[in-house]
């Protein structure tokens, strides 16, 4: 455990009122690393995300992104992109626009050529100039992850990305998170799909209750699913009745 | 590696994000346009035109008119950035909270100073004042008066779109702090068109430029209490 | 930050002496401004609102005070016991408020020939009022308690602000209020009596305001909405 971890938190915690959305998790993650998150819903998976962003202020210990608190330094803040439920894009304006707007604000040098080369790596570029209220839901999905990736984020926060993605838009997306990983990103993907999740993890994690049940790292010759999602139900058995 | 915009280029890029949804929906504009020229019409309508010349009306019709139409554009500022929590993707980008604070005024004061454009010629042919002198009159008013009036509106829309009343609460909030601006640039505008000497609308113009600067450094500081969680 | 232990070591106060003080105070004023306080010359019975007019305004300033620096408190310190002192300062304030521009308007009837004469002390109150009025409906607005004393407290201190530029504004536009008769060093032109019963009558207001603002404070939780 270095500081110099991409990710590094410290008996994180998060209360909403008196509920505890987030208690005492530990964990560092090193550039290259990803470490795929499971668990049901309202487990705290998402506030997680949240706190690491700097979206959220901790109730009780802290998270680091290279060992930088992302709520006070914000130029520190284009190490990171964010994939979210929600778009986070604008309706009215189209792909193109969407992305460019991400890239300039994270101090892309040509936001023009940065915005083409993420709608394509998703296989979108055919869309750019189309307003996003009239994309399908999985073409949003996949601008929503051009515009967490154009500005070359090295830390990558992943809620749920897969979901309303088709075949085509999953295998675009892995391949695109594969490739970010052998550049060094690290990436905390937040998924409800065992099988997606494990793909790309160097480490794994089950949330239960605010906090990590069950943490495995990759095995050399690769997670067992089978074994993992067994152990997962094992532990959640309680919770999912 | 990239480099984050400065302060103000970062409030720029917000700024012009924000004027290109604008353009492209143009909803909100027509529509808070259409509203402005009809009150300025309708207002006509609820005096005695033989008894009250139009001259002592104009200047509180035209100010009290812009105060609600303002209100209307201003809720817009910041419902475009719940829907999708589009605001989340500038809170995590490498901008500081005043950025986004800057960059949303500037674009609501293009916005309203857009509407006033309209409504300033209009006024003058509506209730038939000189109309060059009106214009040119009442324009450097108009500017303190929209500065006043997006600095503490835009703050406000950020805080009601967080709300369950949301839009309902805007003008709760903010009308209160519209009164100074109100009666000053009515009393300002008032003495202008009735060709008074400046000398006479000092101690208001000076309530104006104080409020301007209070309310715009003091807005810029408390907004980033509306968004961290 | 601690959770709060499930039962919060407080009983509702069947005996507060202070609040039970207060009251006592401001009935005991009330009944000299009734019996022991002779009628004034030119105004008669009109008059003896005046006992309750100014006493009751300069509690609403004391508790609309209180409120502006709980804000800065509040904004500067994140201590929820600011954001408790705040809302129970503005309860309290919009009450006196309420019985400032109520009293006003039953005086200035037989005496102006007006119920409401527009002057600037009255606007200044009126909105004082609308922002009272306003700061409780934004708190009923917000379910998030966090977010609740943030935005709260960015309006108390905003208003806080405010304030000067409307006092400036409703007195450039014009006054015909009564100008201040007691607080004038050197001469009070109050007779005697009359300045005994107006002193009382701030003494007992603003005994009466602190005892409801520390009631309102040591309400149990839950009820900061």
């Amino acid at each position: 455990m270095t500081s110099n971890a991409a990710v590094h938190a410290v008996d994180l915690g998060k209360a909403f009122g008196r509920r505890q959305a987030v208690r005492g998790v530990d964990f560092s993650l090193g550039t290259g690393e990803c470490l795929a998150l499971f668990g049901p819903n309202g487990a705290g998976k998402t506030t997680l995300l949240r706190l690491v962003a700097g979206l959220l202020k901790p109730s009780a210990g802290s998270v680091r992104v290279r060992d930088v608190d992302m709520r006070r330094d914000a130029p520190a803040r284009s190490a990171v992109g964010l994939v979210s439920h929600q778009s986070m894009l604008y309706a009215p304006l189209t792909a193109r626009e969407n992305v460019e707007f991400s890239a300039r604000l994270g101090g892309v040098a040509e936001p023009a050529s940065a915005a083409r080369d993420a709608l394509a790596s998703l296989k979108v570029g055919d869309v750019a100039d189309v307003e996003v209220r009239k994309l399908s839901r999985g073409q949003q999905q996949r601008v929503s992850i051009a515009r967490a990736l154009v500005h070359g984020p090295v830390v990558l926060l992943l809620d749920e990305p897969y979901s309303g993605l088709d075949e085509s838009g999953a295998a675009a997306l892995t391949s695109v998170l594969a490739s970010l990983r052998e550049r060094g990103a690290a990436l905390l993907l937040v998924t409800h799909n065992v099988a997606e999740g494990l793909a790309l993890a160097t480490h794994a994690a089950v949330m239960l209750d605010g906090r990590f049940a069950l943490e495995e790292t990759r095995p050399a010759s690769g997670f067992n699913a089978a074994a993992f999602s067994a152990g997962y139900r094992a532990q959640a058995g309680v919770d999912r009745g | 590696m990239a480099r984050p915009p400065s302060m103000l280029a970062a409030a720029w890029i917000i700024a012009r994000k924000d004027l290109a949804v604008e353009l492209r929906t143009r909803s909100a504009f027509l529509s808070v346009l259409v509203f402005t020229l009809l009150a300025l019409a309708t207002f006509f309508f609820a005096w005695d035109a033989t008894s009250v010349a139009s001259i002592d009306l104009a200047p509180g019709v035209l100010w009290v008119t812009f105060t609600f139409a303002g209100m209307l554009g201003l809720h817009r500022s910041f419902g475009s950035e719940a829907q999708d929590r589009a605001i989340d993707g500038l809170l995590i980008a490498p901008v500081e909270r005043e950025a986004i604070y800057l960059g949303k005024a500037i674009a609501n004061l293009v916005f309203v100073g857009a509407v006033l454009v309209v409504a300033l010629p209009a006024l003058a042919i509506l209730y038939n004042l000189p109309l060059a002198q009106t214009v040119v009159g009442l324009a450097p008013v108009a500017l303190l008066a929209a500065i006043g009036l997006v600095s503490v509106g835009t703050l406000f829309s950020s805080m009601a779109v967080n709300t369950r009343l949301a839009e309902l609460l805007l003008p709760m909030l903010s009308l209160p702090f519209f009164v100074p601006i109100v009666m000053a640039s009515s009393q300002i505008s008032a003495r202008l068109l009735a060709g008074r000497p400046m000398s006479e609308a000092m101690p208001w113009l000076k309530i104006l430029i104080a409020f301007d600067l209070v309310f715009v450094v003091a807005c810029t500081i408390a907004f980033p209490y509306t968004l961290e969680e | 930050m601690t959770v709060p232990a499930p039962a919060r070591a407080f009983r509702a106060p069947l005996f507060d002496w202070f609040f039970l003080l207060a009251v006592a105070a401001v009935g005991g004023t009330l009944v000299r401004i009734l019996a022991f306080t002779p009628f004034e010359a030119s105004q008669g019975a009109a008059q003896k609102i005046y006992y309750i007019h100014v006493p009751a305004a300069l509690s609403a300033y004391l508790a609309l005070g209180i409120l502006a620096v709980a804000s800065v408190m509040f904004l500067w310190l994140r201590d929820p016991r600011a954001d408790r002192l705040a809302v129970s300062a503005a309860e309290v304030g919009l009450l006196f408020t309420t019985l400032v521009i109520t009293t006003g308007p039953l005086w200035a009837k037989p005496i102006w020939g007006t119920w409401w004469s527009w002057d600037m002390r009255l606007n200044l109150t009126m909105f004082l009022w609308f922002l009272t009025a306003a700061y409780l409906v934004l708190r009923g607005a917000i379910d998030d308690e966090a977010m609740r004393a943030r935005f709260s407290a960015v309006l108390g201190v905003l208003a806080a602000l405010l304030i000067p530029f409307i006092h400036l504004s409703v007195y450039l536009f014009r006054t015909m209020h009564p100008e201040p008769i007691v607080l004038q060093p050197g001469r009070p032109r109050l007779p005697a009596e009359m300045l005994t019963t107006w002193s009382m009558g701030v003494l007992a207001f603003a005994f009466l305001c602190i005892a409801l603002i520390r009631a309102r404070y040591r309400l149990p939780d839950g009820r900061d909405a």
